[in-house]
């Protein structure tokens, strides 16, 4: 089949079973765009391009599948940057087509050039520059696979502007050769059998979860595994969903906001199952006084994270769709004897977390973020995905939010991106319309990409936006108040931006609540709403989150708030 | 510690950067640098000297694996490999001392690779300290210009970075 470079483009797209891509168009990729006009192909036109990049992320974070956005040369292409990082840092594949000036024009600073390789290496798994057409269907399919395949990540292909409109004869590669990457990992099962022998003779291990068990599909196994011989189980920000929030033995979220209770079995345990985490720095506390009573097991599928910020003692390499089965299997003659073992542990660790719960203290008049987010855990479906932006909000949604399954809660992790919630809740609805899609974002997160509730208008994509107003920049007034002498340097908004009349111009309904009495109405309302609308919260400025561990701080040097809360 | 890496990388444009790039995204510090195209010239070799604790050898060993252009990463050991640099050193030398100055690059196995009126231009080859005991005793001579290619290195005997390929980089075991 003889196509040109932007008709190779849609034909490998559909090759790899791409549904929709999101984009916005622009000079260098325009014969692209011809052929998405003639091909009919789905295309999502965001208001910018930082829109499509965190939307397509958002629809790889809910769908498991490569998410796929299209900018233009120069300021398109940088206008992404945000949203690599973003998928970057939290590992979800992404594919990002920005075209390139033309072959003649590179290096002579054309209009419109940027180098985007050289930009975005630090900031993808891989990158590539298409000069020639003939590498374009090689490239294509390598930058599909190494998106998807390990430790999934963002793949940039920049393809020079006469690449498009140049013709070759058309074949989709069956095979890939790359020297360096297979993409799969079978690790060493002796590991495995140490891990098991480990376990067995722990007296207070703990299983400490993170994305990669949303990543590789793998909850179900963790869940078994915690049921069976009833091992405390606690998450990071990223592994929220792999256990149901109410399920037994379950501690809720560790790290700097973190339980209670996970934060002190962390401290206290003997034995440390870390799966699918890198142990950042917001997890931790003090690296050096991290689990300092407990060996550590850590199974990942990425080499370079063993012993990356945590020294360990064993660690188990390979795709945990290898390592957790076989773990399970060879666990499964010792299930009763590990449940014996750690009975009294486990009964103690719950204890401490039915008693020292989340909390918040009780307003009788303003709404507090904490309780609208708790009334609204209440009354959606388990067949709910949450989407946050970030700050206080983030976290009071990780803490109260009760998350049922893997893939509905969708959050910034690892980079921590306001104006993330908006357009990733665009991809969320869009490649799960099953699901009830709820945002919650804040009134400085929701500014920083408010161009995409025009989006949702357009498209009328069903979303139900919550926003926290709280007046300010809340978690850095938290900060500023606790370690800067309450000088809140350039953090109270007060803005006179009126959220609900900004919905209400870019097309979709709004309205806003005030006092307590309110909630609840507003809640339903916002739910029962047809098509996205937007509910404006008041809610006071000076809550902080609780816990809170400060830097430089162990995990069982939580600040615990007034009363102890 | 200093220590020496050789890297194998696909022959392509960009690739140095993403190598360079990872040491400075993580804030490890390059000594020296060398780069050129091996044998089969589909791939591109580069020596790498820096200095770290294990830690830093450990983690810039595994980062530089994640690369899907990296082919091959080997570590060197001091004991078993073998370094070597080119220098060239331009000094001033007139007919009163161009003798005595000839003399002393003998010693040290410096060859003369261009003779002007009041100039000479030595090369020579072999470890940092060789050089470094040269360049003392010609200071006082007057030297003009020198410049220190980066290092390379190889593994004595059978072992070469096609064979160890297998065991540093980290996806290789296994088939599509």
């Amino acid at each position: 089949m003889r196509l040109n470079g932007a008709g190779i483009v849609i034909e490998s797209l559909k090759n790899e079973g791409v549904e929709f891509v999101f984009g916005y168009p622009g000079g260098a990729v325009l014969t692209l765009y011809d052929e998405i006009y003639k091909t009919n192909f789905p295309h999502i036109l965001t208001k910018h391009e930082q829109g499509a990049v965190h939307a397509a992320d958002g629809y790889a974070r809910a769908t498991g599948k490569v998410g796929v956005c299209i900018a233009t040369s120069g300021p398109g292409a940088t206008n992404l940057i945000t949203g690599i990082a973003t998928a970057n840092i939290d590992s979800i594949p992404l594919i990002c087509i920005t075209g390139q000036v033309a072959t003649p024009l590179i290096g002579r600073d054309s209009f419109q050039e940027a180098d985007v390789c050289g930009i975005t290496a630090p900031i993808t798994k891989h990158n590539y520059l298409v000069r020639h057409i003939k590498d374009l269907p090689r490239v294509l399919k390598e930058a599909f696979f190494i998106a998807r395949t390990g430790r999934p990540g963002p793949v940039v292909v920049d393809i020079a502007k006469d690449v498009f409109a140049a013709e070759t004869e058309y074949k989709y590669p069956a095979e890939i050769c790359l020297r360096g990457y297979t993409g799969k990992y079978i690790g060493d099962e002796k590991k495995i059998d140490r891990a098991v022998d480990m376990l067995r003779t722990a007296e207070r291990p703990i299983i400490f979860i993170g994305g990669g068990v949303i990543t590789s599909e793998t909850s179900q196994l963790v869940r078994e595994m915690v049921q069976k011989m009833n091992i405390p189980m606690t998450s990071t920000l990223m592994g929220l969903g792999a256990a149901d929030a109410d399920s037994a033995g379950y501690l809720g979220m560790a790290g700097m906001h973190g339980s209670y209770a996970a934060n002190m079995a962390i401290m206290k345990c003997d034995l440390l199952l870390g799966i699918g985490v890198r142990f950042d720095d917001r997890v931790t506390g003090v690296i050096s006084e991290f689990a300092p009573k407990a060996k550590i097991i850590h199974f990942d599928i990425d080499y370079a994270e063993i012993n990356k910020n945590i020294a360990v003692n064993l660690s188990v390499v390979g795709d945990l769709r290898w390592s957790l089965p076989l773990f399970q299997e060879k666990l499964c003659p010792y299930n009763d004897i590990i449940k014996e073992n750690i009975q009294k542990w486990y009964e103690n660790v719950v204890k401490i977390h039915t008693a020292r719960p989340f909390k918040y203290k009780n307003d009788k008049n303003n709404i507090l973020a904490q309780d609208a987010i708790k009334k609204l855990s209440d009354i959606v479906t388990h067949n709910t995905a949450i989407v946050t932006d970030v700050g206080q909000h983030q976290m009071w949604a990780a803490q109260f939010f009760k998350v049922y399954g893997p893939r509905n809660f969708i959050t910034s992790g690892g980079l921590g991106t306001m104006g993330f919630g908006l357009p990733a809740a665009i991809g969320v609805k869009l490649g799960r319309p099953d699901k009830n899609v709820i945002l919650l974002s804040g009134d400085g997160s929701i500014m920083m990409n408010c161009q995409e509730l025009a989006t949702l208008a357009d498209y009328n994509i069903n979303i139900k936006i919550i926003v926290i107003h709280n007046h300010v920049l809340g978690m850095v007034t938290q900060w500023q108040r606790m370690f800067y002498g309450e000088r809140y340097s350039q953090s109270l908004l007060n803005s006179k931006a009126d959220i609900v009349k900004i919905a209400q111009a870019m097309g979709i309904k709004g309205f806003r609540i005030k006092v307590k009495e309110e909630l609840i109405n507003g809640l339903q309302q916002l739910l029962h709403e047809q098509g996205p609308v937007l509910l404006d919260i008041i809610v006071p400025a000076e809550e902080d989150v609780f816990p809170m561990v400060p830097g430089g701080k162990r995990l069982d040097q939580m600040v615990m708030g007034e009363d102890g809360l | 510690m200093k220590h020496v890496l050789s890297v194998l990388v696909n022959n392509q444009p960009g690739v140095l950067l993403r190598v360079v790039g990872m040491f400075s995204r993580r804030s490890f510090n390059i000594d020296s640098l060398s780069v050129g195209v091996t044998q089969p010239n589909k791939y591109s070799r580069i020596t790498i000297f820096f200095q770290g604790e294990s830690y830093i050898v450990d983690q810039i060993i595994k980062q530089l694996g994640k690369i899907p252009d990296v082919a091959a990463v080997q570590l060197h050991n001091p004991e078993t490999a073998v370094y070597r640099g080119m220098t060239l050193i331009k000094i001033r030398a007139n007919d009163t001392n161009r003798l005595d100055v000839l003399k002393i690059a003998e010693l040290f196995r410096a060859h003369v690779i261009d003779v002007q009126k009041t100039t000479l231009i030595f090369e020579i080859t072999g470890q940092d300290e060789k050089v470094s005991a040269l360049l003392q005793l010609l200071t006082p001579y007057g030297i003009l210009e020198v410049i220190r290619t980066g290092q390379v290195a190889l593994e004595r005997g059978e072992k070469t970075i096609f064979n160890c390929a297998g065991k540093t980089a980290f996806y290789s075991k296994n088939l599509l």
